[in-house]
Parts: structure tokens; sequence; C-alpha cells
């Protein structure tokens, strides 16, 4: 599986620019690669971070534009989409604790991410936007299930409104704000992906659950964020050079195809037949959906195998050595 | 949040913070060029630091079996065998030997890596219990009654340090490891304190104490800076093959390390980055692109509103 060819090989078949640009030599150490390593270990460690982490990109994502999908239904008297999207949104904060409090080695102590606000931390951000829109929107849901304190719902609504998109994109910040190289480097798009997965998300979520009287403005929403999730996805790839090549290996590769193929059908479909048709509207739906979690994943997994080889860590900090000496 | 992205040699707001406990930035000065593997190093910390069990495996990796710094192995000595001479006079340690014409050279480079105590660490920045904290001596330590194993630490890390430690599950653990019934796995993360404990008690740390070479060489940073550059100027009039020093530069990405090296070949030989940048270094920027993204959200979600209801 590990490609093992000399890098300066790999490296210009990877992103094209011109190959060995930096002396590299061998020693009796290494395993099978030219470039000194450690016996081959990878630098920066993988994540510890459990499977629950995906999952809650996919059930923040959603939350978060459903929120705004929400609010808008409400003020275009949409009630149908409005009431639809809230309970999805509220089921989704729901859940996003859980995967959230499941994923930490101490469970029981989740209530320390609440002991203080650092913004050079993207995850104690996230914890507090998290608290103040799943708290929100939960409430609101619960206020409009009950039709109880209409004012209240109202003001929770306006803060879950305001706190959903936020919600939806600071998941690329925490990703991008580590030491691994796939996210890293892709920091500026990151968040920008994320969003657009969001809105696919939470378009096709709530599409999934509405007859296509009521379903146009979550239908559109599925399919453009499918289209500009798609286009971002290529752009982050083909951006990242020599380390964007984890995403066409191991499990990130399988996972991006899998990501691919879904979202493109997904969306075609909704735009094909989905105003019409509800099985059309509902089967692309959970086409988009399947497509955006497998998209999570992707760049999840790919995050691990990019720590593993300590080529994505080295190569490209040796040339920003060399860089800095010529400059 | 500007402070994060000009390097000042300084930690961020060290030692203000202190008042009158402050304390003077200590370190660590690790010279490779006489360390000889004898990993008392490794064996001090683990007996001081009550340090569990790490696999007693065989890596057939020359001496090395603990492979890697994680959260049970906060000192680890690093085996590297090469076919390069030791000094560049012509003078070769060999396996020959004996009088063989032309000797294949062969060095033993040895380096009791450890955490780097970063002047801009990534690991303190992206904590969001505040368990990582700043020392009066300008360490970075866990507190472990407030980790509650987030792992965000881990791949934060430039120099892949911190590790969750995991211990095997025992009879007393929930039987399908409901989160908040039962014993569990330790679960939270730990990695080097610099002895805080011994520091308090004005002592030095463990390894150092125990290192019989003064390769670990424990002391005042400003100091043990100067001491390098006079053992590096030694060493290359000697003629050693590949000396440098590493992390000693305030001007790094990570604004110099508490802990720094003399090396005998390039950094990635030993498992070390080469230009170790610290993440949140890059965040004013990535925040930026957050920010935007939500609102281009927000507008794109509206929008499709527009074409009414069906």
């Amino acid at each position: 599986m590990t490609d093992r060819r000399p890098f300066q090989e790999q490296r210009a078949a990877s992103n094209g620019r011109p190959a060995g640009t930096i002396e590299w030599t061998g020693s009796i150490t290494e395993r099978g690669t030219t470039m000194d390593s450690y016996y081959g270990r990878g630098i920066v460690k993988e994540p510890v971070w459990t499977p629950e982490i995906p999952m809650y990109l996919f059930t923040g994502g959603a939350a978060g534009a459903l929120s705004v999908v929400h609010g808008v239904a409400r003020l275009t008297g949409n009630d149908m989409l409005a009431r639809r999207s809230l309970y999805l949104r509220a089921a989704a904060d729901i859940a996003s604790p859980v995967f959230l409090i499941s994923d930490l080695g101490r469970p029981e102590r989740f209530v320390n991410m609440l002991r203080v606000f650092k913004v050079t931390s993207p995850m104690s951000v996230g914890s507090w936007i998290l608290l103040v829109s799943g708290g929100a929107s939960t409430t609101a849901a619960l206020l409009e299930l009950t039709d109880f304190l209409r004012p209240v719902g109202w003001a929770a609504e306006l803060v879950s409104f305001v706190s959903g998109p936020p919600l939806a994109t600071y998941t690329g910040a925490l990703f991008a704000n580590t030491a691994i190289p796939v996210w890293h480097d892709a920091r500026r798009m990151l968040p920008w992906l994320f969003g657009a997965s969001a809105a696919a998300t939470g378009g096709a979520a709530a599409a999934l659950v509405t007859p296509p009287q009521a379903a146009g403005p979550a239908r559109r929403a599925a399919i453009a964020g499918a289209a500009v999730e798609l286009a971002l996805n290529v752009a982050m790839e083909r951006r990242l050079g020599l380390v964007g090549e984890v995403y066409r290996q191991g499990e990130a590769g399988r996972f991006g195809r899998i990501a691919k193929a879904c979202t493109a059908a997904g969306a075609g479909l909704l735009a094909w037949k989905g105003r019409r048709s509800r099985a059309a509207l509902m089967s692309g739906s959970a086409l988009v959906l399947a497509g955006e979690l497998a998209l999570r994943w992707s760049v999840f997994k790919a995050g691990f195998q990019s720590a593993r080889d300590p080529r994505y860590t080295v190569l490209p900090q040796k040339e920003r050595l060399a860089q800095r000496k010529v400059a | 949040m500007t402070a994060l992205a000009e390097p000042t040699g300084t930690p961020a707001a060290w030692p203000d913070t202190y008042g009158p406990e402050a304390k003077p930035r200590m370190g660590f000065f690790t010279d490779t060029s006489v360390c000889i593997g004898c990993k008392a190093c490794e064996v001090a910390c683990k007996e001081w630091n009550l340090i569990p069990e790490d696999g007693l495996v065989w890596t057939g990796e020359s001496y090395d079996n603990t492979s890697e710094l994680n959260a049970n192995t906060w000192r680890h000595v690093a085996f590297v065998e090469q076919r390069k001479p030791l000094r560049l006079d012509g003078e070769t340690a060999s396996i020959v030997g004996q009088a063989a014409p032309a000797p294949e050279p062969l060095r033993w480079l040895m380096e009791s890596d450890v955490c780097k105590h970063c002047t801009h660490a990534g690991c303190l920045d992206v904590c969001p219990t505040g368990s990582l904290f700043r020392t009066e001596f300008g360490t970075v330590v866990v507190q472990e009654d407030i980790c509650n194993g987030c792992g965000y630490c881990v791949p934060a890390c430039p120099f892949g340090v911190l590790d969750q430690r995991k211990l095997p599950r025992s009879p007393d653990d929930a039987p399908i490891g409901l989160p908040l019934m039962g014993k569990k796995e330790d679960g939270r993360v730990w990695k080097c304190t610099l002895c805080y404990d011994r520091l308090k008690g004005g002592h030095e740390p463990a390894c150092a104490k125990a290192c019989p070479t003064d390769s670990i060489q424990f002391g005042e940073l400003d100091e043990l800076r100067a001491r390098a550059e006079q053992r590096l100027a030694k060493l290359e009039t000697d003629g050693w093959n590949g000396a440098q020093l590493y992390g000693h530069d305030p001007n790094d990405g990570v604004g110099g390390f508490g802990a720094f090296f003399l090396l005998l070949d390039e950094p990635e030989v030993y498992g070390l980055p080469p230009d170790p940048v610290v993440p949140t270094r890059d965040l004013p920027e990535t925040w930026r692109a957050t920010a935007f993204a939500a609102l281009a959200l927000t507008a794109g979600l509206v929008a499709s509103f527009l074409g009414g209801r069906s």
C-alpha cells in the first residue's frame, strides 16, 4: 500500500513540480525509503480521536445549516419546513454532545470544557458555540412542541439562527489548527469545505422529511451545497500538492470516492426530479447525506494517513528551510 | 492573537502572571555528542514519575526498544547506525577495527529526546480545559486532575510528544464502556513535566540527575544557550561531522525550545521535524476563513429561498 518509490519520483508524479531540488542521502537505518527518517516512523502523532468525531462533524454541520433553513422558512411563512428543520436540528444537537463526550478519554470530566474560554483553541470556542447553539435549538423545539412561552421560543430561535453557521464552520478550524500536514496545509479551505458540506447535509436532511411542495429551499440548498463542496474538494486535493496524495490512497481515498459518487448522484437526482417526485426527493436526499458523511470520514482518515508517513512532515519543511536559505 | 503570530522569544504572558513568584526560565540542553545510550534518563524518569510499563518488545531497531516519546515514555533514547564518518578529518570508527586498508565509516548516534517545552506551545494553546499550563519556570505541564482526555494536544504538537495513556481494561470497568459508569482506562494525556515537583523543591530533573556523561544538562535557559554555542564551536574546530544546534533559536517557528539539542546529523534522522511551526501561528487566518465561510453559508442558505416553496 505504501508507495516506496524514491521520493523525488513520487513528488514529481504527485504535483508536477521539478524533482530533486533538495539533495537526499540514504542511511542504513532506513527501511526501503531513500529519505532520512527514524526507522520510517511518523514525526507528528496520529490523532487519538475516535469515529464519533466524523459523526459529530456530520451532525454539527447539519444542525448549523438547519438553523438558518428553519429561521428563513419561519420568516417566509413556510411553516412546514420551519417546524421540521427545527425538530431535525434539535435532534442533531442532542446527538452532537453525546458523540463528543463519548470520544473523551475521561467522559465524566466533559464539564471541564467549560472551565475556560480560549480563542487559541477551536475546541474551546466550539464547545461554547455548541452549548449556546444546542441549548437554544432544543429549547425552541421543546417550546414549539408544547406550544408554550412563545416569546421565549422566538428568542431561542434567534440565538439558534445566529450561532448555527459558526457551529458548521468552526470544525474546519478545529482540524486545521493541528500539526497534521493534510489538515494544517488546508487551513484556508477546510472551513469553506465544511460549510458547503453543512449546507448540503442540512438541506438534504430537511428535504428528506418534507413533501416536495414545501421542500424547495431545502432541496436547492442541498444541490448548491453539494456542487460547491465537490468543487472545493477537488480544489483542495490539488492545492495540497504532495500531501494531497493521501486523498487518493487507503481509506481516505475509498471514502473520498464514495463521497463524490453519492453526492454527485444525489444532487443530480434532486435537480432532475426532486421538484415533483417525493420518491426522487427522498432518495436524492439520502444519497447526498451518505455522500457528505463519507466526505467527513475521508477528511478524518486523511489526517491519520498524513501523520503516519514522515515524508509529509519532513519534505515540505526541508523545502521551506531551503527557500529561506536562498532568500 | 497578534502575539501568537510574532516571535517574541518569551512565552505569552509569562512570567508576568506569576508576579513575585516568577522564576528564571529553566530548561535542558541535550548534547548528543557525549550521549552513550545508557538509557539512565529513561529509567530515572520512569522511576521518579511512576510511569507505567510501556510494552517490553524487541523492535530490531538498534538498541531502541521504546521507539518514540509517548504517554509512558517521557525520555526516549534514539539509536542511529550510519555509514558516515564521525569526523571530517578522515578519522573513522570502524566495525572492522583492525588495520584494514580503508575501513568503511560507521558511527552510532544516540540522542535522548524529550518534550521541547516550546516558547509558543501548540499543546498549551489548544487545550480546551486549561489543563495544560505554563509554570513559573516557563515549562509546560499537564494538570492530571483536570485533563479530560479530549486529545486535541496530541496532533497539535509539531513533535508528536504528547499521547493519551490507555491502560488495559479491568474487571471493575463498566461492561460496555458506558461513559459515566464504573472504573475505566486512564484516557488522559501525559508528557514530560520537566520534573515540576523536583524543581519546586529546588532539585534538578531526574533524567539530568541520572545522566552519567552530562549529555543532559539542566539550568537557566540563557546560560544553556551560551554554553551550547561554545560546545558547537569546539566540535566544529575538532572536525565533527554534521554538528548543529536544534531548537536554540528564539526566532524559529515555536519561538525556541525550552529543551534544545546539539545533534550530529539533520533533525529528521532522529525523528525530529526540520522546521517545526506551532499550528496556532496560522490561527488568525484560519479564524478569518471560518468567519467568512459562516457568512457565506448563511447567505447561500438564505438565497436558496428565492425560488419559491417547491
